[in-house]
């Protein structure tokens, strides 16, 4: 895929996308996640956020965030 | 028929039910939610794993919680402990509990636990704050060190994962038991309800299943049964079996038979 020079991006669990706000909450809203909702977590770059911290937290080129949540398992 | 009440505590909770289910490999969503019901379980464990767009994840977490279910979070497929630990935290912070079974997998043919990794990630998480329930080895020096380092409790495997293959090695589970102040939930191999009974005739105070449940042909009607299993485990173990003998022994008496 080719961009513009200087066109930011994240990836976010694995798959690249173009960031279009710098702000976390803006990304997991985007990704389809209602971020007041309970039941997922959020790390950046291995890191996990802390939810409060979503609101506050600036992405940067490049970091790799990642959503997850329950799922049934053993 | 009534089942007993027989209550026990695990990380400062009371609980009314010894069995403890994972959420895994049902044939639907209600399968599992109506099994949870038949088995009587209060404590459901779910994995940790990355979430889609529209995904249902959300949904798992609120239909659990909206039954009064405890979800635990598990560490499964971590293979170190950097992974398990970094699956804890995120477990606890999509979840909002402090407890985690944990799980360091050693390789993908056996799912036995990475003693190693295993002992280093519950130090860590001890450390910061997790009540951590180990899946472990059936090793009375294993559970020994992580009741050590502060685990809330010792899971050891009855059989590996998925197996079905019953309580390989009851001495084991006895001697852990025995050895143990807290709590011995035997994690990991059941495949009947009489391996369930087993288990409790051990003296153990839960027993975690779910494939023996999930994979069942029909999982609400094993849900139950394993229900049964467990109590009639627990009260044989609470009334005291006999002891074994070598030879026979008569019941009806010896004197008074008639004479031919």
């Amino acid at each position: 895929m080719v961009e513009p020079e200087g066109e930011p991006w994240v990836t976010l669990n694995g798959v690249r996308r173009p960031l279009r706000s710098p702000l976390l909450a803006d990304l997991v809203r985007e990704a389809g996640h209602d971020p007041s909702r309970p039941g997922i977590a959020v790390a950046v770059n291995g890191e996990v956020i802390p939810r409060a911290s979503w609101t506050l937290r600036r992405l940067e080129r490049g970091d790799e965030i990642e959503v997850v949540g329950a799922v049934q398992g053993g | 028929m009534e089942l007993p009440e027989d209550p026990w505590r695990i990380a400062g909770q009371t609980l009314g039910s010894r069995l403890l289910l994972g959420s895994a490999r049902y044939p639907s969503r209600q399968a599992l939610l109506d099994s949870l019901a038949a088995s009587g379980a209060e404590i459901v464990t779910v994995a940790i794993r990355r979430v889609g767009v529209g995904s249902s994840a959300e949904n798992l977490y609120e239909v659990l919680r909206e039954r009064g279910l405890k979800i635990l979070p598990n560490t499964a497929g971590c293979f170190t402990a950097e992974d398990a630990i970094r699956t804890a935290e995120l477990g606890r912070e999509a979840l909002g509990t402090e407890w985690v079974k944990l799980e360091v997998i050693a390789d993908e043919d056996t799912l036995l636990p990475d003693v190693e990794g295993l002992l280093l990630a519950a130090r860590a998480l001890v450390a910061k704050g997790f009540t951590v329930l180990p899946y472990t080895n059936d090793d009375p020096v294993v559970c020994r060190r992580l009741e050590d380092l502060g685990c809330a409790a010792v899971m050891p495997l009855g059989a590996p994962i998925g197996s079905g293959l019953g309580i390989r090695n009851p001495h084991n589970i006895q001697l852990i038991k025995e050895r143990a102040q807290v709590p011995v939930v035997v994690d990991a191999g059941v495949g009947t309800p009489s391996d369930v009974t087993v288990a409790f005739e051990l003296g153990v105070d839960a027993v975690l299943l779910n494939s023996a449940i999930a994979r069942a042909r029909d999982p609400v009607r094993m849900a139950r049964a394993m229900r049964h299993a467990a109590a009639a485990g627990r009260e044989g173990f609470l009334a005291g079996r006999i002891p074994r003998k070598f030879y026979a022994e008569p019941s009806s008496p010896m004197e008074g038979r008639i004479r031919t």
